[in-house]
């Protein structure tokens, strides 16, 4: 599923390269707009409204509007990065914040998302900066400068997930790209989903860091579990008022969860072997088992289009315990 | 080593009455019990009793505590409240300690700058020696204690200097900016190394949530020497209260017990910082109750202090487990809470007789 996105991302990227050259794809609706747009840009270049701009964007800081194609676009979300880039935009991509590093060629930068420097964001002159957060201020003090900004927060729910893509498709001048993304995002999840094999009330365990700190089902991160319909052991602490709780070690140890899924290795690296040599951990079933999961960090805490990746890294784990517990 | 000399009366009781250190020990084993029973799993009460029971030799009872159950109670809940009793009474004798030999009823390792100290000392360790937690001896505490004490002694110096008259608040003001100065440090480091950013994050926020007998095998011998060292020295420590000429002149070398009082001091208050993170207040709140309750010679509060702080951390960790279980609350914010007003009633008291 990666290594198709990832074509994805590339041959839009090639295709992205002159919008003249895109006129060749006649099977998206964008395209075929952008041909109009070829034949009349030299006559009222002002006017143009066919190649989808200007366009008003609904995002979290408001309607935003797009006068033209923004082809120095600044991104200080790395889900943000991963949006753009899976849509075709890396082209008009010229700056991304320090923790976006995928893909591979993204144009990293010491830019922070959150700590930003308006002076340091403004350096690299973008007509379009994408947050996720609005730390700092940071909104109010580039739209004080001109400079145009989306924010999109974390993610609820998987609509908005889509609703950013699309939004971004939007913004960039790539709405049919976003669309096939969206789409495939979809197909991929329903097929995925279709495959489970899990029995009522399997539960698990999701690891932020080495104190426990944990997701509950009222995140993102817990949603795509219930995607799968297993139970989160974190639920429970539901009463400490975030999404976030740091769990105790008694819990965890009390509620056996089958799965234990790791976000730490990258953070703190932690490992199934880390986890076992606990003290008191070895009597879990999920560690006798072999049911010790290690995430990749990034794809666990991001809501772009990898959460198909996270799903079925979900997926095969429930269903090897299936097949190994029968 | 110790000089022995004919001390001045000192306000109140001189040595701890029978009855007092009877009353302390049945406190502190009250709480310990209330420590061992109260968690976030559900363990029965009985079962637990007679698992405990079936630890005392010659008695032989068998708990239905699962393999399970009987993993949590021994790995997780029995050592943290071990770990927590030992670094409760660490920190309030090491405060009880600094008060003495800075004869300022403030002093506390927190307002000295030597948990800052120690915080710096053990992000350096983390920061620059990521695989140091697998070698023989963990070099955590020992940064974490040559930070605390340049932390003190800068402190002690920038203190004394400033000051023309022996002043409190100086002290304390000295003590606030060093530490100010040395988290600002920190934090420094913290960012330019974010990739070990979370695992310190989640030592300042108080590491009591993960551990097990092996911080406390860590922290054990540092506890005992500098608990021994301010046990023997807690008579010196009323003479040093009538003041340094004073205390010269009947042969108690003052500029040496304070030396050793704050090297045990900050030896155990690095070890504790150094397993547990960053606890404030119980260095200042349990010696001032002891004080107001049982008078204030150091040969009382020395000893009472150790007992009845290892008691409170153990309720402290106690309340910050269970308050919102199964999540956790920074046992940190739990002392503060009961802390920081009190700290005010002293600091009003202490304005009041000055």
């Amino acid at each position: 599923m990666r290594r198709t996105a990832l074509l994805i991302a590339l041959v839009l990227a090639a295709g992205a390269c002159s919008p003249a050259e895109s006129g060749d794809t006649t099977t998206s609706q964008a395209s075929s707009t952008t041909v109009v747009d070829t034949t009349t840009t030299s006559l009222e270049p002002t006017t143009t409204v066919s190649d989808g701009f200007p366009a008003a964007i609904a995002a979290a800081n408001g309607e935003v509007m797009i006068e033209e194609r923004p082809d120095r676009i600044v991104s200080l979300s790395a889900t943000a990065t991963e949006i753009l880039f899976a849509i075709g935009a890396s082209d008009q991509v010229v700056a991304v914040d320090e923790t976006s590093d995928y893909p591979e060629e993204v144009p990293t930068t010491d830019l922070s998302g959150y700590e930003p420097n308006i002076e340091a964001i403004a350096g690299y002159e973008p007509d379009l900066v994408v947050v996720s957060d609005d730390l700092g201020d940071v909104i109010a003090g580039l739209v004080a400068i001109d400079i145009t900004v989306i924010q999109q927060p974390v993610a609820q729910t998987l609509d908005d997930t889509y609703a950013q893509i699309e939004q971004l498709g939007a913004a960039t001048g790539h709405v049919a790209e976003a669309a096939e993304v969206v789409g495939d995002m979809q197909i991929g999840i329903d097929e995925i989903l279709a495959s489970i094999d899990a029995p009522l009330g399997t539960s698990f365990y999701h690891e932020l860091d080495n104190s426990f700190f944990s997701v509950t089902s009222e995140t993102f991160i817990g949603l795509i579990y219930s995607l799968a319909g297993l139970v989160n052991i974190a639920d429970e602490a539901e009463g400490a008022g975030t999404g976030y709780p740091q769990l105790s070690a008694e819990h965890i140890i009390e509620s056996d969860p089958d799965l234990i899924f790791l976000a730490d290795t990258k953070c703190c690296g932690e490992s199934p072997a880390t986890v076992a040599a606990r003290p008191g951990w070895d009597q879990l079933s999920a560690v006798s088992n072999d049911s010790v999961i290690a995430l990749d960090d990034d794809i666990a805490s991001r809501w772009g289009p990898r959460v198909v990746d996270f799903l079925a890294v979900i997926v095969d784990s429930v269903n090897a315990l299936e097949t190994s517990g029968s | 080593m110790v000089p022995d000399v004919e001390l001045p009366a000192g306000p109140g009781p001189t040595r701890v009455e029978p009855v007092w250190a009877l009353g302390a020990a049945v406190i502190l084993v009250a709480c310990s019990l209330l420590g061992i029973l109260v968690g976030a799993a559900d363990l029965s009460l009985g079962s637990v009793l007679a698992e405990l029971l079936d630890k005392v030799p010659g008695v032989d009872l068998s708990s239905d505590l699962t393999t399970r159950e009987a993993a949590i109670l021994w790995e997780i809940r029995v050592p943290r409240m071990v770990l927590a009793g030992l670094v409760g009474g660490m920190l309030a004798i090491a405060g009880a300690g600094y008060q003495g030999v800075f004869r300022n009823p403030l002093a506390d390792p927190y307002l000295l700058g030597v948990a800052a100290g120690a915080g710096l000392g053990a992000t350096l360790a983390i920061a620059y020696f990521p695989g140091a937690t697998s070698w023989p001896v963990s070099p955590l505490p020992i940064a974490a204690f040559v930070g605390a004490l340049l932390g003190v002694m800068v402190t002690y110096v920038l203190g004394r200097t400033t000051a023309t008259t022996s002043s409190t608040a100086t002290l304390i003001l000295a003590g606030v900016a060093v530490a100010a100065f040395l988290t600002a440090t920190q934090t420094f480091i913290q960012q330019e190394n974010s990739e070990t950013f979370r695992e310190v994050y989640a030592w300042i926020l108080g590491a009591l949530v993960t551990v097990g007998w092996s911080e406390v095998v860590l922290i054990l011998p540092y506890v005992v020497v500098s608990g021994a060292a301010l046990y023997l020295y807690r008579r010196l420590l009323d003479v040093m209260g009538v003041g340094d000429e004073e205390a010269n002149s009947v042969g108690v070398r003052a500029a040496r017990v304070r030396l050793v009082v704050v090297i045990a001091a900050t030896l155990g208050t690095a070890a504790a910082v150094a397993v547990s993170g960053l606890i404030g207040f119980v260095g200042i709140i349990v010696p001032h109750a002891v004080r107001l309750v049982f008078g204030s010679s150091y040969r009382v509060i020395v000893p009472l202090s150790l007992c009845f702080g290892a008691a409170f951390l153990i309720v402290a960790d106690v309340v910050a487990r269970t308050v919102l279980a199964p999540a956790e609350v920074p046992i940190g914010v739990v002392t503060a809470f009961f802390g920081a007003p009190f700290f005010l009633l002293v600091l009003y008291r202490a304005r009041r007789s000055a």
